[in-house]
């Protein structure tokens, strides 16, 4: 076969929803044999967040931001109908009646079919996270590797 | 047709039926027919263009009662 084609996407949002649509591209993609990568800034950190808290020395003001975001994927809400946290539990079980897959299983099947999930290291220092609150199973870059990455992409997605 | 490999994504969304696709092909031989069975309404757009761009081919497809069934042979 002929050289891999690349699929690159950057999620930069923290919305489940988003977050799904972003993962099940990715899935999609790698199930077309693409190399994937997916580049997590900003709010998608959070998508890449372990749900138990981890014991990390943070300054006030970093210790306020991982306080106030979500705790990983299954902790992120909606980007419509939100309805302060009803919404994201009505659309998994509208999820489970489609069986559709939840955003924490997309993650891991798209683990599973090496989807490399990249965390952006500038806007982990921003919003205060450290390595050790983040899957263990994740690579750190910058935009340069981003840039890579996406000039040999043949779909590149900013979500 | 006989199938070598048969696969039950009925009642499964979008992407799990060409997942399960993907996983079943990669573990045949060149040659051989997998038979996909799904009810996900995008799965005949999805099969069409994933069988293409993979050098499968797809051999028939066949509807019935919201069953799809498809006969990919393996590229």
């Amino acid at each position: 076969m002929t050289e891999a084609k690349k699929t690159t996407i950057v999620l930069f949002s923290g919305d489940y929803d988003k977050a799904m649509a972003a993962y099940i591209i990715a899935n999609g993609a790698a199930a077309y044999d693409h190399e994937v990568t997916i580049f997590h800034t900003f709010w998608g950190l959070n998508a890449l967040r372990k749900p138990e808290k981890q014991s990390v020395a943070k300054g006030k003001l970093e210790a306020m931001f991982a306080k106030i975001m979500p705790r990983g994927a299954e902790r992120m809400g909606l980007s419509n109908m939100n309805f302060l946290g009803l919404g994201p539990k009505l659309i998994k079980k509208v999820m489970k009646k489609h069986n559709a897959v939840p955003l924490p299983e997309l993650i891991d099947m798209a683990r599973e079919q090496d989807v490399r999930l990249i965390g952006c290291t500038m806007t982990m220092d921003l919003l205060g996270l450290d390595e050790k609150e983040l899957r263990d199973d994740i690579e750190y870059a910058g935009v340069a590797a981003y840039l890579g990455e996406a000039s040999e992409g043949n779909v590149n997605l900013f979500i | 047709m006989e199938p070598n490999t048969t696969i039950d994504a009925k009642g499964l969304a979008c992407p799990q039926p060409i997942l399960k696709t993907k996983k079943a092909i990669k573990d045949m031989e060149s040659g051989e027919v997998l038979e996909l069975h799904a009810t996900d309404k995008g799965a005949q757009s999805d099969v069409t263009a994933w069988a293409k761009a993979g050098g499968h081919e797809l051999l028939d497809h066949t509807e019935d009662n919201g069953v799809y069934t498809f006969w990919i042979q393996k590229g």
